[in-house]
């Protein structure tokens, strides 16, 4: 059982699987508040093109994946406003940019194997710079999201009173799915493109259910997303069976149990708050009329 | 060109083409006006574990996909009839089911190449069992549909009115759920898991951005569909590159097409109304 651990790749694994662990569940904290789950599936979808770019020019997946992930979170960014039709304009760029990586994958020779680790990760192929890599990107991403703090949070919980603030929500947003495109492109290395929402979005949306205040939920969430990934490690080591698996199956098999019994949690606030959302109008456009 | 066409192999790709084109266009318009396009997704990705499971035990991945996506959408339909919060529980949901296909892909000693056919389409490999069961299942579906058109219609655009009137909105939303797993598990022959969403979604996407009537929406929808998917099988016989890579990518031009009319016809301070299936929690003090 400890003899695995002296295994180089193994170290490698769980050094970088706990870095991505942290920040991707403080980053889904986020995510979650702010609705951008379909997004940040989607984002992690996009760097599938990136990635089979990069592998069909020769260079290292992670700088295509990098490329398109962040052309694309401007690209969303620049769509606007949350429209209803957002989430669709989303998925089209995203079909859009699989197919590109679908064309990049057929004009490369052998092509299956290459789209098989990008969609599904390899974590045991991790080198020691690869590690050095992600935390310095991690130390960054963690560093961004303390300096954007408080009005990060302010506009995600009201983003019409932040605004109405001179908080400069548009930007926020931005600069927020920028980060959440650098985050992603790390996190494939990992658990690869289809399953970064279980790092992203699993510990985050449970954590959400079970504490009230940001701080807490943000620990929590954490705390969840260590667990999963170092327990997922360990299994996999241990069985012949994937890590991502193990990942989304433990995300999943806390998930559930917390959904069904625990009511979501907000920070305590008086009812009126949400009657201008459950209007189903936007305030702005009675403002409009 | 044309002698193409007498090939048993081109003509199933263009009939079972055809099929899901209609069928995904239609269900697609649904899609959209209740914001499910999430689902949609969710579900031709969990079609994945389907395929990968039935490679296992040596049967039809179709009916593997059938299996999987119908299970997967009576139990989103199960967790409540409300959309706001749904993306989190749809992306969960997603993300367990395709870490199963995962574990059913590594036991699969055939592997990588296999997959990579269910991830992005082998139109080309479809049996004519495949179109004759695409058949039924289309018949089927859009038998259904057209019986629940107006109460799925009403309890789409105004579901608290709907209960009011006494429409069952919940079995209506597990039902079509159900409608849309099937679909969804056909659009994959085609395309593949990765790109369903291209047949799902885009097509009445784009209707929608032209008009706001129904029985309009619906109908161009089908042509759109049906110009992409006839136009992506032409294009990749004639070129070197992938049928689902083409299909895409017509889908897509004629998307920003229609975005770009609709800026036409709508004022810039138009503004939709917000997406239902967004999770708001109280804000902080």
């Amino acid at each position: 059982m400890l003899t695995i651990l002296g295994y180089a790749f193994i170290q490698n694994a769980f050094l970088a699987g706990s870095i991505v662990a942290v920040a991707a569940a403080i980053l889904g904290y986020f995510l979650v508040v702010r609705g951008l789950t379909f997004a940040s599936h989607a984002l992690s979808s996009i760097g599938f093109a990136g990635a089979a770019g990069a592998v069909l020019l020769g260079v290292p997946p992670v700088y295509g994946l990098l490329a398109f992930t962040v052309a694309a979170s401007l690209a969303i960014s620049a769509l606007g406003r949350e429209i209803r039709e957002q989430d669709i304009a989303i998925g089209v760029i995203m079909t859009f940019a699989l197919g590109l990586g679908l064309l990049f994958l057929s004009l490369y020779p052998g092509y299956a194997e290459q789209a098989y680790s990008i969609l599904f990760g390899s974590i045991v192929g991790i080198s020691r710079r690869d590690v050095l890599v992600s935390a310095c990107l991690c130390l960054g991403i963690l560093a961004a999201l303390a300096a954007l703090g408080r009005p990060l949070f302010f506009s995600s919980f009201d983003p019409e009173l932040a605004e109405a603030r001179g908080v400069p929500v548009r930007l926020l947003a931005a600069v927020f799915l920028v980060i959440v495109a650098v985050t992603v492109s790390i996190a494939i290395q990992i658990v690869g493109i289809l399953l970064v929402f279980a790092l992203l979005v699993g510990p985050a949306a449970t954590a959400v259910r079970l504490v009230r205040s940001p701080g807490r939920a943000i620990a929590l969430a954490a705390l969840l997303g260590l667990i999963y990934t170092w327990l997922g490690i360990l299994l996999a080591s241990l069985t012949p069976w994937p890590v991502s698996f193990f990942i989304a199956s433990l995300s999943y098999g806390v998930y559930l149990p917390v959904r069904l019994i625990a009511r979501p949690v907000g920070p305590r606030r008086a009812r009126p708050a949400n009657t201008a959302s459950s209007l189903r109008l936007p305030p702005d456009e009675l403002s409009h009329a | 060109m044309l002698n193409l066409l007498g090939h048993g192999f081109v003509q199933n790709a263009f009939l079972a083409g055809t099929l899901v084109a209609i069928l995904s266009a239609l269900v697609g318009y649904f899609v959209v006006l209740r914001a499910q396009s999430f689902a949609g997704e969710a579900l031709s990705h969990i079609g994945f574990t389907g395929a990968m499971g039935s490679a296992l035990v040596g049967a039809s991945s179709l009916l593997g996909m059938l299996l999987f996506t119908l299970l997967a959408a009576v139990g989103m339909g199960a967790l409540g009839k409300r959309l706001r919060g749904r993306d989190v529980e749809v992306g969960m949901l997603l993300a367990f089911v395709l870490g199963l296909g995962v574990l059913f892909l590594s036991l699969y000693t055939g592997s990588a190449t296999a997959a990579v056919g269910v991830l992005f389409g082998s139109i080309l490999s479809v049996t004519t069992s495949d179109v004759i069961v695409t058949l039924g299942c289309s018949l089927a579906t859009i038998t259904m549909l057209g019986f629940l058109f107006r109460p799925l219609l009403f309890a789409s655009v105004d579901p608290e009115v709907a209960e009011a009137r006494g429409v069952p909105v919940q079995r209506i939303s597990i039902l079509f759920l159900v409608v849309l797993a099937v679909s969804a598990s056909e659009a994959i022959q085609v395309v593949g898991v990765l790109l369903a969403f291209a047949l799902l979604v885009v097509p009445s996407a784009s209707a929608g951005n032209l008009t706001h009537r129904p029985g309009l929406a619906v109908s161009l929808g089908v042509m759109i569909s049906l110009a992409s998917t006839w136009g992506g099988l032409i294009l990749a016989f004639v070129g070197h590159w992938p049928v689902s890579f083409y299909i895409v990518s017509l889908t897509s031009m004629f998307y920003f097409g229609s975005l770009g009319l609709r800026a036409l016809r709508f004022p810039r301070r138009y503004l939709e109304p917000q997406h239902p299936s967004r999770e708001i929690l109280p804000p902080a003090r």
